[in-house]
C-alpha cells in the first residue's frame, strides 16, 4: 500500500477506487471520510451511547460537548503536527517537552509584560525554534529521528524546569485568561476549540490537497524513489518538523490560556498520547499513510473515554486500562480492514 | 556504629573544656555519654542552639525541584544551612530517578559527610544506600518519604498525610455540620504514591464524625496544573451541585482554580493542602471558593538540617529534655484560614 500508488493518491489512500472528483457525491464523500476511520467513528458513537445511558443529564449538556472539545483541543493540536511527521516516516518524541518548554518561556516576567501577543509569540517561537533544531539534526545531520527527538525532549524538559526554576509561572496578562473564559465563547464555541478546528482543517487541506502533503506521503513511502523523483526530501523533512514545532507552540499557548500557567510539566506524555491518536486513526508508523481526520477523532476517542470516566466516578487506573483495551482494539480492526 | 562516633565527640568536648558537667546529669543518667555543657545554668544544657559549636558537614540529596513544594524543600535546606557558621552543605543536584539519587548519596558518604539529609525520590528504592550510609558510620535524617527498614536512618521527619486529610475533613465537617445532605468532592494528587492513599484515608475517617455528609467524588490529579485543571473541569461537569471541595495540592490547585472559573461556579468552599503562596493569598483577599489550605510545611527541610547539626555536634534538641535528638518527628499538618493567614504567610512557598 505505500507504494508508489501513494505518491499520487493524494490523501486517504486505500479508499474505493472511485470516479474523478464530483462524478460521483456519494464516492466523494467517502474518501472524504475515510472508511478507514468507519471503525473510530464506532467506537466513538458507542462511546457517547454509554454516555448517553449512564450520565443522560451531564453526558449530552452543551456544558460538557464544550469540555470534552476544549479538552481535546490542546493535544488535538499537538497531534496534527506529529500526523505529519509520522506520514514521513519520521517520529517526534520531543513534543511534550516542547509543550513545556514553549509554556514556561512565554509565560516569563518578560514576555507577560508585552501582553497577549508578546506571549502567543514566544510561545510560537519557541515551538518553531525546537522544530527546527530538530530538523537540520535529522534532516542535515543525519541523525534518526528517534533519537533527535529524544535528545530534544531531554534538554527542552531541562530547560524548562531551570527557566521556571521548578516553580509554577501564573499568567497575569488579563487578555489571555478571558480567552479561557466562557464570555470569550463564540457562538458557543470556546476560542480553543476554534484554534482546534482551524487546525485539522488546515492540516487536512495540507496533507491532501497540497503539493507539500504529496511530497510528505512521498518520503514516508520511499524516501530514495522520491529523492529520485525530484523531491527535496532534506528540505521536506526540516519542514516537517519545523511543522510539529509549531503546532506544539501553538498547543502551548493554547494550554496557557487553558490553565493561566506555565509549568515545566506541562505536556507531559503528550508524545505518547499524540503517537497513539495518530496510530489508531490509521497513519501507518512506519510512514507513507496518514489521516488527520483520523487523528483527530483518536483524540477525541480518548478524551471522551476520560470524560465518560470521570462522569461516572471511576478512578484513573482503570482509565488507563480502558485506553490500552482501546488503543489494541482499534489497531487489530484496522489491521483486519487493511489487509486483504 | 553511632554510639562509637557521639562518644568520639563527647570525648572531644571534655578535651575542649567543656567539663562543667550539671547536677541532674551526675544524678540521673544511667547511659550517659553525652555530659558536655555549654555553662548555661538550664538544665538541659545539651541542646542544639544557634551558637556556632563544633564543625558539621552535612549531604543534602534532595529531590527534583520540578514542582513548587519540592522546590521549597531544597531553598529551605540551602537556605537554613547558610545561617550557621559551622554548618557546610553538600547538595546533590536533586533527582527524581532512583539510580541516580542512589550513586549520588554513594558520592556523598565517599566524600565522608558528618551526617546525611535524605528525601528519597522513593523511600522503599532507597533503603540499601539508607543502610550503607549508617554501616558507614554517618548518620542519615531521612526526611519525609520514609525508608522502608527503621535501621537505614538515625532520624525520620516529615509531614503527616494522614492527619492532612483528617484536618482537610474535620474543617469542611465543621463547616457543614448543620447542613442536611451535604456533598463533598475529593480532588486528590497522584493515586500510585502512598501518600495519596493517606491522606484521602484521613479525609473519610474524619468525615465519618459527620453522617450528614457524604463523599460524591473523587478524581485523581498528578500534582500538575495541567491535570489539576483537566480533572476538576470534569468533577465540575459531573456534580452540579455540592458544597465542598478538598483539593490535595495547591500546585495543582492553579490548575483546579482556573477550571472553577472557567466553569462560572461559586456554590462551594474549597480547602488546599500543602500552603503554598497563592494560595494563601487567595485566602486572605478571601474573594475566591479557596478559604482554606491544610499545611504540609516545606519547612521541614529547614528543620532537619537542624536536626542533622544537632546530630553531628552530639546535642539534643532545645526545649526538650531529652539527651539525644528524638528518632522520629510527624509534623503537625495546621489549617491556614483567613483568621490565622497571617501567621503562616511567610511559610507560604511559591
Amino acid at each position: 500500500m505505500p507504494g508508489a500508488g501513494a505518491t499520487l493518491t493524494a490523501g486517504p489512500a486505500g479508499g474505493p477506487p472511485a470516479g474523478r472528483a464530483g462524478a460521483d457525491p456519494l464516492g466523494r464523500l467517502r474518501r472524504l471520510a475515510d472508511l478507514r476511520n468507519l471503525s473510530l467513528v464506532g467506537v466513538l458513537a458507542v462511546l457517547i451511547a454509554v454516555g448517553g445511558f449512564t450520565k443522560p443529564d451531564e453526558f449530552l449538556s452543551t456544558d460538557n460537548l464544550q469540555l470534552v472539545l476544549t479538552q481535546a483541543s490542546v493535544i488535538g493540536v499537538v497531534t496534527v503536527g506529529v500526523t505529519f511527521v509520522i506520514t514521513s516516516g519520521g517520529i517526534d518524541l520531543s513534543v511534550g517537552a516542547m509543550v513545556a518548554l514553549a509554556s514556561v518561556w512565554a509565560t516569563t516576567v518578560a514576555t507577560q509584560d508585552y501582553g497577549l501577543g508578546g506571549i502567543l509569540l514566544c510561545a510560537v517561537l519557541v515551538g518553531l525554534g525546537c522544530g527546527l533544531v530538530n530538523g537540520v539534526l535529522i534532516a542535515y545531520g543525519g541523525m534518526v529521528p528517534f533519537i533527535a527527538t529524544l535528545a530534544m525532549l531531554a534538554s527542552a524538559r531541562g530547560l524548562a524546569l531551570q527557566i521556571s526554576d521548578g516553580r509554577t509561572q501564573v499568567v497575569t496578562v488579563d487578555p489571555v485568561l478571558d480567552l479561557g473564559l466562557p464570555d470569550a465563547y463564540v457562538l458557543g464555541i470556546p476560542p480553543l476549540v476554534l484554534i482546534f478546528a482551524a487546525v485539522t482543517v488546515l492540516g487536512w487541506l495540507v496533507l491532501n490537497r497540497t503539493t507539500f502533503g504529496r511530497r510528505t506521503v512521498a518520503i514516508g513511502g520511499n524516501a530514495e524513489a522520491a529523492r529520485l523523483a525530484g523531491i527535496d526530501v532534506r528540505r521536506q523533512r526540516l519542514m516537517l518538523y519545523l511543522l510539529s514545532g509549531l503546532c506544539c507552540g501553538v498547543a502551548a499557548f493554547m494550554l496557557i490560556v487553558l490553565t493561566g500557567s506555565g509549568q515545566n510539566t506541562n505536556g507531559n506524555l503528550y508524545e505518547l498520547d499524540a503517537i497513539a491518536a495518530a496510530i489508531i486513526g490509521g497513519t501507518l508508523l512506519s510512514g507513507g499513510r496518514g489521516t488527520i481526520t483520523g487523528s483527530v477523532l483518536g483524540v477525541l476517542v480518548f478524551t471522551t473515554i476520560t470524560n465518560l470516566f470521570a462522569l461516572n466516578n471511576l478512578q484513573s487506573d482503570v482509565q488507563q486500562i480502558a485506553k490500552g483495551a482501546i488503543i489494541v482494539a482499534a489497531v487489530l480492526v484496522q489491521k483486519g480492514r487493511s489487509t486483504p | 556504629m553511632r554510639d562509637a562516633k557521639s562518644s568520639a565527640t563527647s570525648r572531644r568536648n571534655l578535651l575542649l573544656g567543656t567539663a562543667a558537667a550539671g547536677a541532674l546529669f551526675a544524678a540521673g543518667c544511667t547511659s550517659n555519654e553525652n555530659n558536655d555543657s555549654d555553662g548555661s545554668s538550664k538544665p538541659a544544657a545539651n541542646t542544639s542552639d544557634d551558637k556556632p559549636g563544633k564543625e558539621v558537614t552535612i549531604g543534602f540529596a534532595g529531590p527534583q525541584a520540578d514542582h513548587g513544594w519540592l522546590n521549597a524543600i531544597n531553598e529551605q535546606a540551602k537556605r537554613r544551612a547558610k545561617e550557621y557558621q559551622d554548618v557546610t552543605l553538600e547538595a546533590t543536584e536533586g533527582s527524581n530517578d532512583t539510580a541516580q539519587q542512589i550513586g549520588q548519596i554513594e558520592t556523598l558518604i565517599n566524600k565522608k559527610v558528618d551526617v546525611l539529609v535524605i528525601l528519597p525520590a522513593d523511600g522503599k528504592a532507597l533503603t540499601q544506600v539508607g543502610l550503607k550510609a549508617m554501616r558507614a558510620g554517618i548518620p542519615v535524617v531521612n526526611l519525609d518519604r520514609v525508608f522502608a527498614s527503621p535501621q537505614a536512618y538515625r532520624c525520620w521527619i516529615g509531614g503527616d498525610n494522614y492527619g492532612m486529610g483528617l484536618n482537610a475533613g474535620h474543617y469542611i465537617g465543621e463547616q457543614l455540620k448543620d447542613k442536611k445532605n451535604a456533598k463533598v468532592l475529593e480532588l486528590a494528587g497522584i493515586d500510585n504514591l502512598e501518600l495519596t492513599r493517606q491522606r484521602t484515608k484521613g479525609f473519610d475517617d474524619a468525615l465519618k464524625n459527620y453522617p450528614n455528609i457524604e463523599k460524591v467524588g473523587r478524581q485523581a490529579a498528578e500534582f500538575t496544573v495541567e491535570s489539576g485543571q483537566a480533572k476538576m473541569a470534569q468533577l465540575l461537569q459531573a456534580h452540579s451541585g455540592f458544597d465542598a471541595l478538598w483539593n490535595h495540592d495547591d500546585d495543582q490547585g492553579v490548575g483546579a482554580e482556573r477550571a472553577i472559573k472557567q466553569a462560572g461556579r461559586d456554590d462551594f468552599l474549597m480547602v488546599g493542602g500543602a500552603g503554598a503562596k497563592h494560595a494563601m493569598d487567595a485566602i486572605k483577599a478571601d474573594n475566591t471558593v479557596l478559604k482554606a489550605t491544610v499545611l504540609y510545611p516545606p519547612t521541614m527541610a529547614a528543620s532537619a538540617i537542624d536536626l542533622a547539626r544537632a546530630l553531628g555536634q552530639g546535642k539534643g534538641v532545645g526545649g526538650l529534655a531529652e539527651l539525644e535528638i528524638p528518632a522520629s518527628l510527624t509534623l503537625y499538618s495546621a489549617v491556614v484560614t483567613k483568621d490565622n493567614v497571617d501567621q503562616y504567610l511567610p511559610t507560604g512557598f511559591s
